[in-house]
């Protein structure tokens, strides 16, 4: 017991700097654990990916089409329980240069997509009047909120994989299951697409851009990613069939060098605290030589010596940490106003909150190694004679 | 009266490992913050450079990029007439009819996915790109399955090697040689004939019609002339380095927002360390501040003085990070461009922007850090200062 008085008495005996190293190591800490989250909102799509449904898309790139004729023979494979498809619509709304006008906008079946999600979740009657509406659509919760839709509106804009102005009504706004759930994506029908396409560029086939399974059971996946990729092997459009979360990753992985960088940074970060928390307790230990000198006439031994100082260094680098946490909740939501497009869904995990702490503690520990290393060998007679 | 340099100079030595500390936290900011930087820099030179001056690339309206964009053979015949087209070494119009399409390949040594461009040319499509040369093996032949590949890319991807086939597009293709195209986006891509591809892939559009112009000065009527036709209305013309920039922009804007808000809120942690530091500077040196005020220093040298010192310790951390950064510009990184949704590999541009943003930004986090501790030295009474309070 009084040994902790002494060290919580020493962090604070220079106030003003130990309040200002409490800052500063929150504030790496802070932007440590933004990163952090950054990272894991990067990866969001995996982690939320259903482990009962599959992709289907074709084997070149996810940027080709599947033949619409696929479907029938797609939902007589065994294991398979739901079939449904989607297609990418991209568009341009409003002006493109800003982040906020982009969303994701996907042509859907109307009558299956919204089985294979539940954790979409349409108010039945409004889910109805989407199926009766040809040019009708369901948007996010979120994306609502943000730019101000509400039921019956029209949303307007210019196409660009399919070119000419197009209008969609929204008769439906959706709400996650789960708070990690995107709520940022625009669904209108496939139908729609397809004939406005047909009358507007004679010729032109709309296809699907790729099938969406539900399977019985995680098990039966390999068999029938193998029973579909064999069978079409030969034909005009080969295929590729995974499971949603290595669909999801295989997007993830084609940002892997910034995802690299910003760990590159976030050690960075770690050395930064290290340095801040080192230099105020060098300078602590160095003040204190002769005190330290004094302790050790009195009988206090090198392994009191040491635990003083790092015990200093845990209890300010652990303030820090808390403190840091606490500033990551208020800056995370700050992040999701000003990058919504890129992630839609961001949140502090609590493996980064025990992280961050971690790391603020283990800071602690090490920034007062070498400086009680110094202390503890420093013998007596040159402590004491040292003017500080 | 001033105070002289080398007294602040030798201050800062006379605390070397508190100073080195801080410097060293310093250090890690800027290098940080000059990183981001030249990543931006780096893509938008290689975008930019990508385009030439005098091209034109023309697109469907509103496609942003050549991925979503459809230009049918109509308007590429309407085009090849104009006269606003400069002609080829052959005489005939130096006009590449163009396809662009997305295909997988796996990166070395993991299991990431690339999009890599693949680009369907004519004849012409490498007349207009001056500096495109082969730097391996030789170039594909019109008419074949031939195909060349980027050197940017050729290293970093598994099965593109020199004789190797590639299956896409229901056939096989035979890559033939590695093209260097100056350290443009071409160099992340891989090139064959538009006829082949598009037959390949059942394509009857191309995505873009590049060309030169006659004169520079007609960008602006051939514009107007090509709104104004009926035939031509729903394609657009575009400067092809504006085009390009455009490009880079998404990304660019990314990595820029991102990387600067991160390393602005870390560099608080390291400005309150330098605040840290000129305290404790300020605490060991109360007598000889006192000394200094009661010779007759005015409190504006004494708080020049500290101001200063700490500036020099930004400086010093500023110039040091933009060392450790300049030996980036020897990396090179690939990613995925969002705006063409291919991969774009570039490297770490060092510009004199850079540099100076940089340095503006250690002497900032200096200032900030020195000011409070500074002033608190100048405020110190000389008689409470020469006893040592």
């Amino acid at each position: 017991m009084k040994i902790l008085s002494i060290i919580l008495r020493n962090a604070f005996r220079h106030r003003l700097r130990s309040i200002l190293t409490i800052a500063g190591i929150a504030t790496a800490v802070m932007a440590f654990g933004l990163l952090r989250t950054v990272i894991g909102a990067w990866n969001a799509g995996v982690t939320n990916a259903a482990s009962n449904r599959m992709i289907v898309r074709h084997r070149v790139s996810f940027i080709f089409p599947l033949p619409v004729t696929d479907l029938q023979q797609l939902q007589r494979v065994a294991g398979v329980t739901g079939v449904s498809w989607a297609n990418w619509f991209g568009g341009v709304y409003g002006n493109s240069s800003d982040f906020k006008n982009f969303w994701p906008r996907l042509a859907v079946d109307p009558a299956t997509y919204f089985t294979l999600y539940p954790e979409f979740i349409v108010p039945p009657d409004q889910l109805a009047a989407f199926q009766r509406e040809r040019n009708s659509c369901i948007i996010g919760r979120k994306l609502a909120i943000q730019k101000g839709f509400k039921l019956g509106d029209v949303i307007t804009m210019d196409g660009d994989i399919f070119p000419g102005r197009w209008e969609f009504v929204v008769r439906g706004i959706y709400t996650g299951r789960d708070p990690s759930t995107d709520e940022t994506q625009q669904f209108f029908q496939w139908d729609y697409l397809n004939e406005q396409v047909k009358q507007r560029e004679p010729g032109r086939n709309v296809d699907a851009g790729w099938y969406i399974l539900k399977v019985r059971s995680a098990a039966e996946m390999p068999a029938v990613s193998a029973t579909i990729d064999t069978a079409y092997t030969n034909s005009q459009a080969p295929t590729k069939t995974e499971s949603e979360k290595a669909f999801q990753q295989s997007f993830v992985s084609m940002s892997s060098t910034i995802i690299t960088s910003l760990q590159v940074v976030s050690f960075v970060i770690i050395g930064i605290i290290l340095l801040v928390l080192a230099n105020t307790i060098v300078m602590a230990v160095r003040e204190r030589t002769r005190e330290y000198a004094i302790l050790k006439t009195l009988g206090f031994t090198g392994r009191h010596i040491a635990t003083f100082i790092l015990g200093e260094s845990l209890v300010i680098g652990v303030l820090g940490g808390v403190l840091g946490l606490l500033l990551i909740y208020p800056m995370v939501q700050g992040v999701k106003q000003g990058f919504s497009a890129f992630f839609p869904v961001i949140g502090v995990s609590a493996f980064t909150a025990v992280l961050v702490l971690g790391v603020a503690a283990l800071s602690g520990l090490a920034a007062a190694v070498l400086p009680a290393a110094r202390a503890v060998r420093l013998p007596i007679v040159t402590g004491l004679r040292t003017i500080g | 009266m001033k105070i002289p340099f080398s007294y602040i100079w030798r201050s800062l030595w006379a605390r070397r490992l508190t100073t080195v500390l801080t410097l060293t936290g310093l250090t890690l900011v800027v290098f940080v913050f000059a990183g981001v930087l030249m990543l931006a820099q780096g893509l938008q030179k290689t975008l930019v450079d990508t385009g030439a001056t005098d091209n034109v690339i023309v697109l469907r309206k509103s496609a942003n990029s050549e991925l979503v964009s459809q230009v049918d053979r109509g308007s590429a015949e309407i085009l090849e007439t104009a006269p606003e087209v400069a002609a080829a070494a052959d005489g005939r119009p130096l006009l590449a009819r163009e396809v662009n399409l997305i295909i997988n390949l796996n990166k070395k040594g993991s299991h990431a996915m690339g999009n890599i461009t693949v680009r369907g040319t004519s004849p012409h499509g490498v007349e207009l790109r001056q500096g495109v040369h082969i730097t391996q093996g030789r170039m594909f032949t019109f008419g074949t399955h031939e195909i060349v590949v980027g050197h940017g890319i050729a290293s970093q991807f598994e099965g593109i090697a020199l004789g190797s086939v590639v299956p896409f597009g229901g056939d096989k293709w035979t890559v033939v040689g590695y093209f260097d195209a100056g350290g443009t986006g071409f160099d992340s891509e891989v090139w064959g004939d538009a006829d082949q591809v598009m037959q390949a892939f059942g394509r009857p559009t191309y995505s873009s019609l590049t060309f030169r112009l006659r004169d520079p000065g007609q960008f602006v009527a051939l514009q107007a002339r090509l709104s104004a036709d009926p035939r031509t209305q729903y394609v657009e013309p575009k400067r092809e380095r504006d085009f390009y920039r455009e490009q880079s922009q998404g990304l660019g804007n990314f990595i820029k927002a991102l990387g600067i808000t991160i390393t602005v809120i870390f560099s608080i942690g390291a400005m309150i360390g330098a605040m840290i530091t000129m305290y404790a500077a300020v605490a060991n040196r109360v007598v000889e501040v006192g000394t200094m005020r009661a010779l007759g220093f005015q409190r504006r040298s004494v708080l020049g003085a500290f101001l200063l010192e700490s500036i020099l310790l930004g400086l010093v951390g500023g110039a040091a990070g933009l060392a450790l950064a300049a030996l980036l510009s020897f990396a090179r990184v690939s990613t995925l461009n969002f705006s063409s949704f291919a991969e774009i590999g570039f490297g770490f541009a060092l510009s004199a922007g850079v540099i100076l943003n940089a340095l503006i930004f250690a002497v900032v986090m200096g200032i900030v850090g020195g000011f409070l501790p500074a002033v608190r030295a100048a405020r110190l009474n000389i008689v409470n200062a020469l006893r040592g309070a």
